[in-house]
């Protein structure tokens, strides 16, 4: 080829194989792309929850978009534990406060971060959550302490609609 | 091999051979001369296509009466198992036809590696083969999805969130892989296309299987190149096709006994209960055949390497026929390998046995430990193997040891009372 000196040809070949590749993208993006989450799956986007009823040291799980969300309110002893770990103990370092912006609320996906089972409350060697399928262990602040799971559980976006209404999404 | 000119005899049967050579084929496929040594180990490839095509036809049956919708699906296969004529019968046959595939597969994947069909010639019947169970695996799991029950659930959540461990793009992957933001309905809908699909391609490669596998003729026990044809083999028709018909009598026998007498034994209580996304049963197992990888997945304590590892597992048998170094193709005439062959027999079923127990103490001891046997196997003993092993003589032929001159007499004798 190098020593050829490039003809007409060679430049329609080149242009061809060039439009029929943009082509063939062109038309296999939408086979591709009608598998990503529909606008209907979207619009499902956020969900308010009541949590007046919610007592200290109790968590429910709600369902948001197909997935556990644990709401928990937390006992002061609780709080005391997740806010003294010190940050070099911790797998995946975030603080305390960082993920629970009013202290009493652990607003959370109820997701293990492994393999996506959803872990057991009040379960664990750090009084957290333990995930039944293999074995992960999350503190009371919901981050990874032992186990194969890399993250620590997603906190969510969400807000305090008023004192007894989070809106999570 | 056996590509000698064929003609057929009726004039129709002529003028349609000519125009398209169907005819041609099936002589082929009638005379394709076989060697005469070839013992049960080898009935398990007709066995499969059994399989394959019971699958098909009652997974065919079955879709007749399923609906692939989150809210009804779990209801739709009770429906089958209540209402439908013979659809407890049908659907029995399906779920536990996928063991007996899968039991079948790996009998016919150990007979391989005993005998050393993998090697030259035979790297690409090996290959596809490899595709063969990869399809295979895919498909049964998604076949496991489809009546939405815990098990289901949680295994598609647990299998399909192995892609988030993709760096940068993994989270995207699974998003896409769903259609949502969780397991649910467009997953659910997929599932059942795809799983409607891959029998259809695996038949299609089962052909090139074959294709491939008739081009140098069949391995044998012995595992030496057929010399002469007139002496060394037998037609397949009817030779074959009769010990062929026998083992899958019998094979039938145990199939029939699990769908008549214990059609729940291979499964999980835990999947008659429907889907719940909020609560995750205490102990998720996949099905027996997939329990060697799992173990190799939950004996790495992370994420990205335990699906590295479980991923190389199986890759690396399609590497095999260049991992094993020896020419020599069958165990009978290698000492060592021989018993190395039973050692990773009894890895890969230790591996199965701690891949159903819960992931703590001796038994992740247990895992890691059979683990890296597994993988010690494949990339340290097979080639180290294969340049020091001092292996017993060839025989000078396939019917050599039956007629009592290999240059091995033991050997001889041994062959000789098994066979007459």
């Amino acid at each position: 080829m190098s020593d050829k000196k490039p003809e007409r040809r060679d430049f329609l070949f080149t242009a061809t194989y060039a439009v029929g590749a943009v082509g063939a993208a062109a038309v296999v993006w939408p086979l591709v792309d009608q598998m990503n989450p529909d606008a209907s799956v979207k619009a499902l986007a956020s969900t308010e929850v009541d949590v007046s009823s919610l007592k200290p040291g109790n968590t429910i799980t709600v369902l948001w978009r197909g997935k556990p969300v644990f709401i928990r309110r937390r006992t002061q002893e609780e709080i005391d534990v997740a806010r003294s770990v010190k940050m070099e103990d911790l797998i995946h370092p975030e603080k305390d406060e960082d993920r629970a912006k009013n202290p009493e609320w652990l607003v959370m996906l109820g997701v293990c971060t492994h393999l996506g089972c959803v872990p057991l409350n009040d379960k664990g060697d750090y009084d957290g959550w333990f995930c039944p399928c293999h074995g992960s262990h999350y503190d009371t602040s919901g981050r990874i302490r032992k186990g194969p799971a890399p993250w620590n559980m997603e906190v969510p976006k969400y807000e305090f609609v008023n004192a007894n209404t989070i809106k999570i999404g | 091999m056996s590509d000698h000119e064929y003609t057929p005899k009726s004039k129709a049967g002529k003028w349609f051979n000519d125009r398209l050579p169907l005819l041609t084929l099936a002589n082929h496929l009638t005379d394709y001369p076989t060697p005469k040594n070839l013992n049960y180990w080898w009935t398990f490839g007709g066995i499969l296509t059994f399989c394959l095509i019971t699958q098909i036809v009652t997974g065919l049956v079955l879709a007749m009466h399923y609906i692939a919708h989150a809210d009804m699906a779990f209801e739709s296969v009770e429906h089958i198992m209540r209402d439908v004529n013979y659809g407890w019968l049908i659907r029995y046959i399906h779920a536990n036809g996928a063991s007996m595939f899968f039991l079948a597969v790996y009998i016919h994947i150990f007979r391989s590696l005993f005998y050393g069909s993998y090697k030259s010639p035979r790297e690409i019947i090996w290959i596809i083969g490899i595709i063969i169970y990869l399809l295979m695996m895919a498909a049964a799991f998604m076949g496991y999805v489809l009546p939405w029950g815990q098990m289901s659930f949680w295994g598609a959540t647990v299998i399909t969130n192995l892609f988030s461990a993709i760096p940068f793009v993994g989270e995207g992957v699974v998003t896409w892989l769903w259609g949502g933001y969780s397991v649910d309905n467009p997953t659910l809908t997929r599932f059942f296309t795809l799983h409607y699909l891959i029998p259809f391609l695996i038949l299609g490669l089962v052909v090139l299987h074959i294709w491939a596998l008739h081009v140098p003729g069949n391995n044998n026990p012995v595992g030496i190149d057929v010399k002469k044809p007139s002496k060394d083999t037998v037609p397949f028709h009817p030779y074959i096709v009769i010990k062929d018909g026998f083992a899958l009598l019998m094979f039938m026998i145990v199939f029939a006994f699990f769908v008549f007498y214990a059609p729940n034994i291979l499964g999980h209580a835990d999947n008659y209960i429907e889907a719940n996304p909020l609560v995750t049963p205490a102990h998720i197992v996949p099905e027996w055949y997939l329990l060697p990888f799992y173990a190799i997945l939950r004996s790495v304590p992370d994420k990205l390497l335990g699906v590295v590892a479980m991923l190389s597992a199986i890759l690396i048998l399609a590497a095999l026929p260049w991992l094993d170094t020896s020419k020599i193709r069958s165990a009978v005439f290698r000492p060592l390998y021989k018993q190395f062959y039973w050692i990773l027999v009894a890895d890969v079923l230790i591996l199965g046995y701690v891949g159903a127990m819960p992931a703590e103490g001796l038994y992740l001891l247990v895992a890691r430990v059979a683990t890296a046997y597994y993988f010690l196997h494949f990339l340290v003993i097979l080639p180290v193997l294969g340049l020091k092993e001092r292996t017993i003589p060839l025989p000078l032929s396939i019917t050599e040891p039956v007629l009592g001159g290999s240059p091995n007499m033991a050997m001889a004798k041994k062959k000789e009372s098994k066979i007459e």
